[in-house]
């Protein structure tokens, strides 16, 4: 390994491993974001996946991306575009070069770039070849031939080493940070720990590929991000989904009520259900059931006799489970449902992410059936807010649906570790046994929550369901003054929530020219966003959303400070739609979009700079 | 007499009867109905399967059966149309030291919510389906279901309908139940027997009650449970007894090749060992499925429990899993877990 000619101190730098679905780019993306958080860079990572598991060689359709946005300043987003793009094949190639920087590098496996694969990706001539990546750092590296060769004397067979070609790229990028390759060995020494052959190869093939970008011209020199400087503490990395499952099992363990998950696989939620059903060490009990009504009816049954419930689920699956949050709704009993947003409507886009199911968490059921709505904006917070759907269900009996999205479940970031003791405590209002007042629908006057009676309890058998209860007694009641109060109560103990949740915070002077507003994953953008415009000396401040119903009780003050007003979010007009009919007394502007893509904060900043 | 189920469900230290059982609702089936019958057996068995009167725990969905939880004092959940079953492996995964007792309908297990029955079924979860078959929508006032007979004339199929109907105990069998007994609205203490033996059960076990509906589908059970035509259109099974029917108890079925048939004893110098001696536990479920498949003009209809197979219930393995990951695991706590794979310090 040859010393480094020049460094390039960097701020930030955007990695995406790109190829064929089946090419290992995901997991070449994660164990390049597992180094960079081992040498205490902030990172956000971003992966980009086709609906289908192997989509036909070769083409657009089949193109599987991983992006990696690291740096040693708070990392906010996974980065608009690429400086560093590893495309393995002619698709991956065209469908990402137009989100990569000028001047970026990009490193090509030159042996998968001929007539058939080039006309495959729509290509009339080899993009390696025809000077139309002039503009670029382009490496041409034969991956392949240099793999196999590597791996020949080992005895391996020409495909297995192709399943390699994702470590060689690898090898090449840590040559350009000048890292170490420990993190990724020591990986592949657990992965492999019963065929030591394979430690031995992917070891070999990383080490080739650094040492032919030490051959590499172009390569000659090297990027440096110094240390993160993050607030002290233990981290690691983790996904938005993975940090949704956690936040639940801490909340579990907080209020001592038994963690029940009912839940039926769907893109891109699933992965907080293989999460939990690996923590029955913990005492998680979770149902995968035959269908998303019976998920979401298993934990409302689960919710009745005590435990923690869940459903988790996305859009579609929200559209399967109202019937039965309605039922949750009239029963009063808690459960936290999550709906990992997708691109809708119908099936739509599975694998990208969209803001467009808020509206029917708000309102999609029949009859009046207010719930709490919150959402999560980061990887790493949805522990916290997975955490807060759980204390606010359990302490107030009432359903809560947590919002996240695809972005955020799939992404990931780094996580400063909390120590559960640490974290709010959570209170259940247990009924007491032989309490000889107890009435299922009795409440708490001041935040109208009735108190849950747990079968097995002495002296408190009781009946509720879905037929409208009279308000105490839980007798079925058609008086109609009955329905108006408890229709009336029902409400009003959702709103009274918004005593219980932090007050709605600023980013910025809490007066300005323009006050944007977003909401739920959008967050990593917007904030970067205005902080950009704030460093240029402009009056522009952000007020980003957790809490949605209820709304945060000082909303109404934080929106009256800024001449406009800009609402901002992947779908077409939602949470504007909402603050018109709750905050009537502003104007709003609105900026939306619905490609099943993130903002760019590019975008934002050209907009932002439109209404200063 | 009755046998001390085996469960490890809590037992009632105190003599239960009856009255510990009766709710203060106004129970406001019509009157004639059959589910009266129903609620009456369920009231007779509680108090001798003895469990605490805190662990018992009744689920419904939607329709006339399914008011049944508000007139029984358990605690009890009145749930959504089709749902019961789903909801009740809610409660029982959740907390396997309850008795869950399931009161649905036709419409309501077989129709809306046909899935979760024959899922519920699959697992073999612990609980106990009673359903009410009158072979109609009642609640919604006179539509057909999936068991009403072919050619019916209801509100919905005014020139008949054109559907085949589901045999309970088919669908039951074919889902791999381990459990399925028969039973008729106008025997109380049948069904208070077999209830009895669906709390021994270990796992799911469906009741099918033929039960009438006085308003919109009466009779239609009467070619069975009619006084006069009863004794030679019933057949009351038991575990390890021969099948013999009959006012005259002259009639038996007999195993013939691959078919059952009706016999005369006597005639043909057939005596009782030629008959089929009904065994409710062995695990093969094929004869279990040729009588549960029985039904007139050819043959009677089979009551009492028709089929016992031990499984092993999915609450007791989910126990039995998350026992063993305690054991194994080194995360036992959420601290545990937060710190575990690759973490680092920032000072």
């Amino acid at each position: 390994m040859s010393e480094q000619t020049n460094f390039i101190e960097k701020e930030d730098v955007v990695v995406k491993f790109c190829g064929d679905s089946g090419d290992g780019m995901q997991l070449a993306g994660t164990l390049f974001s597992d180094a960079a958080a081992l040498l205490g860079l902030d990172l956000a990572t971003f992966p980009d996946y086709p609906a289908e598991i192997r989509a036909p060689h070769n083409t657009i359709a089949g193109v599987s991306g991983f992006q990696v946005h690291v740096g040693r300043k708070k990392i906010e987003t996974s980065g608009d575009f690429v400086d560093i793009l590893v495309a393995m094949n002619p698709a991956s190639l065209k469908s990402n070069l137009k989100w990569t920087r000028p001047g970026a590098t990009i490193i090509v496996d030159a042996d998968l770039f001929d007539e058939a694969t080039c006309k495959k990706a729509g290509y009339l001539t080899n993009p390696l070849e025809d000077n139309s990546l002039e503009g670029y750092n382009l490496v041409k590296a034969p991956v392949t031939i240099l793999t196999r060769n590597a791996l020949q004397p080992l005895g391996i067979d020409n495909k297995t080493a192709d399943r390699t070609r994702n470590v060689f790229t690898l090898g090449i990028i840590y040559h350009i940070f000048s890292w170490k390759l420990d993190s990724t060995v020591n990986y592949f020494k657990a992965k492999f720990k019963k065929k030591p052959e394979m430690i031995e190869a992917n070891k070999l093939v990383l080490e080739t590929g650094y040492s032919y970008a030490d051959t590499v011209e172009t390569l000659g020199s090297s990027y440096h991000i110094a240390k993160a400087t993050m607030a002290p503490g233990r981290y690691r990395n983790i996904t938005g989904n993975v940090a949704t499952a956690w936040g639940f099992l801490a909340a579990a363990e907080r209020s001592g009520r038994p963690l029940f998950l009912g839940s039926y696989p769907i893109t891109p939620a699933t992965e907080i259900l293989i999460e939990l059903v690996r923590h029955k060490s913990l005492g998680a009990k979770v149902f995968q059931a035959e269908d998303e009504i019976a998920g979401i009816c298993s934990a409302i049954g689960a919710s009745y006799t005590g435990s923690l419930a869940l459903t988790t689920t996305s859009g579609p699956g929200l559209s399967l489970k109202s019937e039965a949050i309605g039922l949750a709704v009239m029963t009063e009993l808690p459960l936290v449902i999550v709906n990992v947003q997708r691109g809708g409507p119908s099936t739509g886009l599975p694998t990208k992410s969209e803001q467009s199911d808020l509206m029917q968490a708000l309102f999609g059921r029949n009859g009046e059936a207010p719930v709490v709505v919150i959402a999560a904006s980061t990887p790493a917070d949805c522990f916290k807010y997975a955490y807060e759907s759980a204390k606010i269900a359990l302490e107030h009996m009432t359903p809560v649906i947590l919002l996240t999205d695809g972005s955020l479940g799939n992404g990931s970031q780094l996580f400063r570790i909390p120590k559960v003791a640490d974290l709010p405590s959570i209170t259940p209002p247990m009924a007491e046994p032989n309490d000889k007042d107890y009435k299922p629908y009795k409440r708490d006057p001041e935040t109208l929550v009735r108190k849950w009676a747990i079968p097995g309890t002495e002296g408190l058998r009781h009946r509720i369901g879905g037929l409208e209860k009279e308000n105490g007694s839980g007798n079925v009641s058609t008086d109609p003054a009955n329905h108006q109060i408890m229709t009336d109560l029902r409400e009003a103990k959702v709103q009274k929530v918004a005593d219980f949740i932090p007050e709605q915070s600023i980013v910025g002077a809490k007066e300005g020219d323009v006050l944007v507003v977003s909401w739920g994953g959008t967050r990593g953008t917007t904030e970067a966003a205005v902080e950009e415009l704030q460093k240029q000396g402009k009056k522009i401040s952000l007020a980003h959303f957790h809490h949605i119903m209820p709304l945060p009780k000082n909303t109404h003050k934080v929106l009256a400070g800024f001449k406009k007003i800009i609402v901002c979010e992947l779908n077409s007009g939602q949470f504007v739609n909402y603050l018109r009919m709750k905050e009537p007394d502003y104007r709003y502007t609105q900026y939306n979009k619905v490609m099943g893509l993130p903002f760019t904060v590019t975008e934002l900043v050209n907009k932002f700079n439109e209404m200063l | 007499m009755f046998e001390f189920p085996n469960k490890t469900i809590e037992r009632s230290v105190v003599e239960l009867n009856k009255a510990d059982f009766v709710s203060d609702q106004m129970v406001k089936w019509c009157p004639g109905c059959g589910a009266h019958a129903i609620l009456a057996s369920i009231a007779n068995v509680f108090p001798k399967i003895g469990y605490r009167k805190e662990n018992f725990m009744m689920v419904s969905g939607i329709g006339c059966s399914s008011r049944f939880p508000y007139y029984v004092n358990t605690y009890g959940f009145h749930g959504i149309h089709g749902r019961a079953n789903a909801i009740a492996s809610g409660v029982k995964i959740a907390n396997p030291n309850l008795s869950v007792w399931i009161a649905t309908g036709d419409g309501d297990s077989m129709a809306i919510g046909g899935n979760h029955f024959i899922h519920i079924i699959r697992r073999n979860i612990d609980v106990n389906i009673v359903m009410f078959n009158n072979q109609i929508y009642g609640l919604t006032k006179g539509q057909f279901s999936p068991t009403t007979p072919m050619g019916s004339i209801t509100k919905t199929s005014p020139q008949g309908t054109i559907e085949h109907p589901f045999n309970p105990g088919e669908l039951v069998l074919g889902a791999q139940g381990t459990f399925f007994a028969r039973a008729v609205d106008t025997n109380v203490k049948l069904m208070t027997e077999v209830m009895f033996e669906a709390a021994r059960h270990d796992g799911t076990s469906v009741i099918e009650i033929l039960q009438n509906c006085i308003i919109f589908a009466d009779k239609t059970h009467e070619a069975v449970t009619d006084k006069e035509l009863r004794d030679d259109a019933q057949i009351h099974i038991k575990n390890g007894e021969p099948l013999i029917f009959g006012k005259n108890r002259d009639k038996g079925i007999r195993l013939n090749g691959t078919q059952l048939e009706v016999v005369k004893l006597g005639e043909n110098g057939i005596t009782e060992d030629d008959l089929l001696v009904h065994d409710q536990y062995q695990q093969d479920p094929g004869l279990h499925l040729m009588i549960a498949k029985m039904y007139p003009p050819h043959f009677p209809v089979a009551l009492g429990v028709i089929r016992s197979a031990m499984y092993p219930t999915y609450d007791d393995l989910v126990e039995d899993q998350i026992a063993q990951a305690k054991n194994k695991s080194k995360i036992l706590c959420v601290d545990d877990l937060l710190n575990s794979g690759d973490t680092w310090e920032i000072k």
